[in-house]
């Protein structure tokens, strides 16, 4: 079995307005691509797409897990093989503390009869939020709820960092944060990184991937990804704007 | 932290909708006259004056038509129901002495647990009488009094006398009437000048016979300075035709005093719900009220505070869920009579499948009562295209020095909020449930642990299969 995220062909609309037009990404555990690209040209419809988000159809193409197709499958069978989305766009959830909310997100990970232990969950607990420089308080609050931008992100990579994923797609994770919370944030995703990890982040900014050092770059333009390559591409990218990618998709 | 492992394995034997084969010492007719209220006077062997009272309370209960405002009634045959049913075993002294079958029927709604959990005063209806009762013996030394209404009537003859129908006299409704007429059961509670009791007085009641009413009326005095929370739960078995409840909760609470009433009632989905509580509150006094209203055909309640002095405070928090055949008219009154007087409502409600819930809510400000504000919240949560909610906020205000605010929202579980916690492991189902809970947080946070995991139960039932 090969241990990676395929998007193979992928087409994807809204209604009948087509979004993704053909996008083809490989990812293999180990390895984290930066994905870059003009705002509206299909960087969260593809995280979404990903993730199952019942607004976009398929028309056309594969997402495969570790070989397996995903795509008739529900979001919560997709996160439970270890696919997870920071949204760009995390929402709110009143009167549910992320404390509750945590516990219940490990327990539907676990087997029919296996219980969250307190002990496993209050250590995981207590490492993620050392990682992540917050207080324990914090849990005390409702999911979402009345949060800054800054702190709604790095509530997502708290929730990362519970949830151990194998696959994560992070949504312009960067955008909204000052300094300090970026290298948090980062920190926080370096921790996880390693041979069992892959994934997709999608920013706009050389900045995030001057402390998470992407393996690939790809640029989405129109639904497509028109340019990939190393790290260079995005420090390009960073100098020039994004004038010559349009360009490409128009060529 | 919030967490608690043993939450969620609390109360996982509770089942709703059995019955016992009847049993029955005395069964009135049905359908209400004036041998039926003497009948029942007479089996409980009543002051002359009680008597009378009732007979007057039926005259009126006669005289007055059926409201027109709120909920529809035109289902409910007032000639149809049993007004008074006495159960065999009543007022055993102990729990060796209560039938088997009633046994178990406490046995279901966990009282014994209940008790072994160190809980105070267990005062358990049955029908309509007061079954088993028991009170911690250090709370007597006190003086506390957490009775039987019928008990408190015998024993505490002046005392009852002297508040019984106090704060919601038989002219008041014509619910209130047809209570007075032919109560039966409920309890009496007194509290004496600067005693605080901290542990909930708990009673739990449930309606048995088919096409019984159950009147119950309950009278809590707290005196000057004293504090106290008193809990009542109460289901009912499903049945086929139409059942009818209509208490009376009267409630003083003097000055200085605070006392918080808070009630989880499930009945089945064939029951006329129509309470009346009420409660004057002195100077500087708190009231509080906690409801949640599950089951039931067709409730209509609103807690109110009678804020009479300076400084008096009233808080209404409620939660109702409505689904299919279902109408939840319910809301809260704050009436303002003195300056400084301040008062809270917070209401929310979840509606599926064709249910409709109302918020219903009267602020009134007198003239006189300067620098008095009450705000208002109300919350609606639907759950499908078909579930309907409505809000009648009426606000008179004849003071010039005094505010009330009111915040109305509507909301939906919305798509993004399903995908965010599906896209974390949860099932449609799950993340539907946590959306919900969530939204009564507010309302189940100011219960005790055990009920509010009840409370977030039977709001689980009645959401299954209510998505996808
Ligand atoms: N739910 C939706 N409904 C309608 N249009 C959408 C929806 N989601 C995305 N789109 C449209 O698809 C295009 C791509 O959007 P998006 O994937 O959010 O872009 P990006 O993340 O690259 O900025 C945009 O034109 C956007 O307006
Ligand atoms: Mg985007």
């Amino acid at each position: 079995m090969t241990h990676q995220l395929e998007i193979k062909n992928l087409h994807a609309s809204v209604g009948d307005q087509p979004i993704l037009k053909g996008i083809n990404l490989t990812i293999p555990r180990g390895e984290l691509h930066a994905v870059m690209g003009p705002n509206g040209n299909g960087k969260s419809t593809l995280a979404k797409v990903i993730v199952g988000d019942p607004e976009y159809t398929v028309t056309e193409g594969e997402v495969l897990v570790d070989g397996q197709n995903i795509l008739e499958m529900e979001p919560d069978e997709r996160a439970r093989l270890g696919v997870f989305l920071a949204f760009q766009y995390p929402v709110e959830i009143p009167g549910v503390t992320i404390a509750n909310f945590l516990r219940l997100a490990m327990q539907a990970r676990k087997e029919e009869g296996e219980e969250v232990t307190f002990t496993e969950f209050y250590g995981k607990l207590q490492s993620a939020l050392k990682t992540l420089e917050w207080d324990e308080s914090i849990v005390e609050r409702y999911l979402n709820e009345g949060m800054s931008g800054g702190e709604k992100k790095r509530n997502e990579i708290l929730q990362m960092l519970m949830l151990e994923p194998n696959y994560i797609i992070m949504d312009e994770t960067d955008s909204g944060l000052d300094v300090d919370a970026l290298r948090i944030v980062s920190h926080g995703v370096n921790s996880l990184r390693g041979p069992n990890l892959g994934g997709l982040i999608i920013t706009h900014y050389q900045r995030l991937l001057d402390y998470i050092v992407p393996d690939k770059v790809h640029i989405i333009v129109d639904g497509r990804v028109v340019e990939s390559g190393g790290p260079e591409l995005a420090k390009r990218l960073d100098a020039e704007g994004y004038d010559w990618v349009k360009e490409l998709a128009t060529a | 932290m919030t967490v608690n492992p043993e939450a969620a394995s609390i109360n996982t034997e509770y089942e709703y909708g059995w019955s016992n084969p009847e049993r029955y010492a005395i069964k009135a007719p049905k359908g209400l006259s004036r041998e039926v209220v003497e009948m029942i006077s007479k089996a409980k062997d009543e002051p002359q004056w009680m008597l009378d009272f009732r007979l007057k309370a039926l005259d009126i209960f006669l005289s007055k038509p059926m409201p027109e405002w709120g909920a529809d009634l035109s289902g409910l045959n007032l000639d149809e129901i049993y007004y008074y049913i006495k159960p065999e075993g009543f007022n055993a002294r102990s729990w060796d002495d209560v039938p088997e079958d009633v046994k178990q029927t406490f046995e279901r709604l966990g009282i014994p647990e209940a008790e072994r959990a160190a809980l105070a005063g267990v005062g358990a209806q049955y029908e309509s009488e007061m079954v088993y009762h028991n009170l911690k013996e250090e709370w007597e030394k006190l003086g506390v009094v957490f009775l039987s209404i019928e008990d408190g009537m015998r024993e505490y003859p002046e005392l009852f006398r002297e508040y019984f129908a106090t704060v919601v006299p038989p002219e008041d409704n014509k619910f209130a009437a047809v209570n007075s007429a032919v109560w039966s059961g409920g309890s009496f509670v007194y509290v004496p000048k600067g005693v605080k009791v901290d542990i909930p007085l708990q009673t739990y009641f449930r309606i048995n016979a088919e096409n019984s009413g159950q009147f119950e009326r309950t009278l809590i005095i707290i005196e000057e300075g004293a504090q106290a929370h008193y809990i009542e739960g109460c289901t009912a078995p499903a049945y086929s035709s139409d059942s009818f409840h209509s208490g009376v909760i009267e409630i003083i609470v003097k000055e200085g005093a605070r006392f918080r009433y808070s009630t989880i009632q499930n009945w089945s989905h064939n029951v006329y719900n129509l309470v009346t509580q009420r409660a004057a509150v002195y100077g500087n006094g708190v009231m509080e009220w906690v409801d949640g209203n599950l089951g039931s055909k067709v409730t209509m309640k609103y807690p109110a505070c009678y804020l009479l002095e300076e400084g008096a405070r009233g808080e209404v928090l409620s939660i109702a869920m409505a689904s299919r055949g279902q109408h939840q008219d319910a809301g809260a009154k704050i009436v303002h009579f003195a300056p400084h007087t301040s008062g809270n409502i917070v209401s929310k409600s979840i509606s599926k499948d064709a249910g409709r819930s109302s918020y219903r809510g009267l602020v009134k400000i007198y003239e006189g009562a300067r620098g008095s504000k009450t705000n208002v919240e109300c919350d609606a949560l639907l759950l499908d295209e078909e579930a309907r909610t409505d809000t009648y906020p009426y606000i008179e205000i004849e003071e010039r020095d005094a505010s009330v605010g009111h915040e109305a929202t509507v909301s939906k579980i919305n798509d993004e909020q399903i995908l965010y916690l599906q896209s974390r492991g949860l099932s449609e189902d799950e993340a539907a449930g946590l959306i919900v809970r969530g939204f009564i947080e507010p309302i189940a946070k100011e219960l005790p642990l055990e009920y509010a995991v009840e409370l977030n139960r039977l709001i689980e039932l009645e959401m299954e299969g209510s998505v996808g």
